[in-house]
């Protein structure tokens, strides 16, 4: 079977996130009140052929420890649908 | 004949032939290597140079531990080999787990490229075993992404092991501790932000990375 996987990889707490401060900053500029907490990451989306949902999400898991995300500055967080559901 | 040192070229890597001239201008043999190849016969000691290898996608370094030539590394550097990494070369060898740690974005925010006032802390390494403890160099930096950090207990076993190699006088980027080199546990593999072989020649204003890159060939002999 086919899952649609995505991965939300976002920098840790305490990591430098310049892209989320510029946006944060450019705000009031824009008219926009009272928004904080921005942060940037990065999705990456992709489809894998695995037995069931457990597999696919096992094998998601493995590719950000390994490569999609550093586990010094970076947390992933995995979500597993059927295609057009993730 | 000098020590041969390989010199790594990813797509995207743009160093390489400073440090070719830097490394023959002190004696050494600099061969390239492409990093789909994965032979290091005859290489004496290697380094990764600085640049942007496969244009520091998903992160710098992040694709780049998977080539070929870093299987090879890997394996030279675990027989004792001299392996450094400068600039993105560093962030290459934290990616690929030869050394701890990883490089954050500056604190500050900007791309700093710039002369920078570095101290040796250690001279039991092979980028400084031609230089003194204490001694400091003015070797440049050009980064976005040199902000070393680890967590504590890396950071504890870095100082108490003696692998911190070279601190920042001035902290210009945040870097933990002021770390700007650091070595793994056998002190064959170092990874730098600074960019000795741009300090190589009077005329480009400091030839303070001289001291480095002769201590490297001389680990490499």
């Amino acid at each position: 079977m086919e899952y649609e996987v995505l991965v939300d990889v976002q920098l840790r707490d305490g990591i430098a996130d310049p892209a989320g401060a510029t946006v944060e900053r450019s705000l009031p500029a824009l008219g926009y009140q009272g928004i904080s907490g921005v942060t940037v990451g990065k999705t990456v989306r992709f489809r894998i052929e695995a037995a069931d949902e457990n597999e696919a999400r096992a094998v998601a898991e493995d590719l950000c420890a390994t490569f999609l995300a550093n586990p010094v500055i970076e947390d992933a967080v995995v979500t597993v649908g059927t295609p057009g559901e993730a | 004949m000098g020590a041969t040192v390989g010199v790594v070229v990813f797509p995207g890597t743009n160093c390489e032939m400073d440090t070719v001239d830097a490394l023959e201008a002190l004696g050494g043999v600099a061969r390239t290597l492409w990093h789909a190849d994965d032979d290091l016969t005859g290489v004496d000691a290697v380094v990764v140079p600085g640049g942007f290898a496969h244009g520091d996608y998903l992160r710098p370094g992040a694709i780049a531990r998977f080539s070929p030539i870093m299987v090879a590394i890997a394996r030279f550097a675990a027989g004792g080999g001299p392996v450094v990494g400068i600039c993105n070369g560093f962030q290459v060898l934290t990616e690929a787990g030869l050394l701890p740690g990883a490089l954050q974005k500056n604190q500050g925010l900007k791309f700093l490229c710039q002369p920078a006032r570095l101290r040796v802390e250690t001279t039991d390494s092979v980028l400084t075993r031609r230089a003194e403890r204490g001694m400091e160099l003015a070797v440049p930096i050009n980064h976005f992404e040199g902000n070393f950090t680890c967590d504590d207990e890396t950071l504890a076993r870095l100082v108490g092991e003696d692998q911190v190699v070279l601190r920042y006088a001035e902290n210009p980027n945040g870097s933990v501790d002021d770390i700007a080199a650091i070595c793994n546990e056998g002190r064959n593999i170092v990874g730098l932000m600074p960019h000795p072989e741009r300090a190589c020649n009077p005329l480009l204003g400091s030839d303070d990375g001289r001291v480095l890159i002769s201590s490297l060939l001389a680990a490499a002999v």
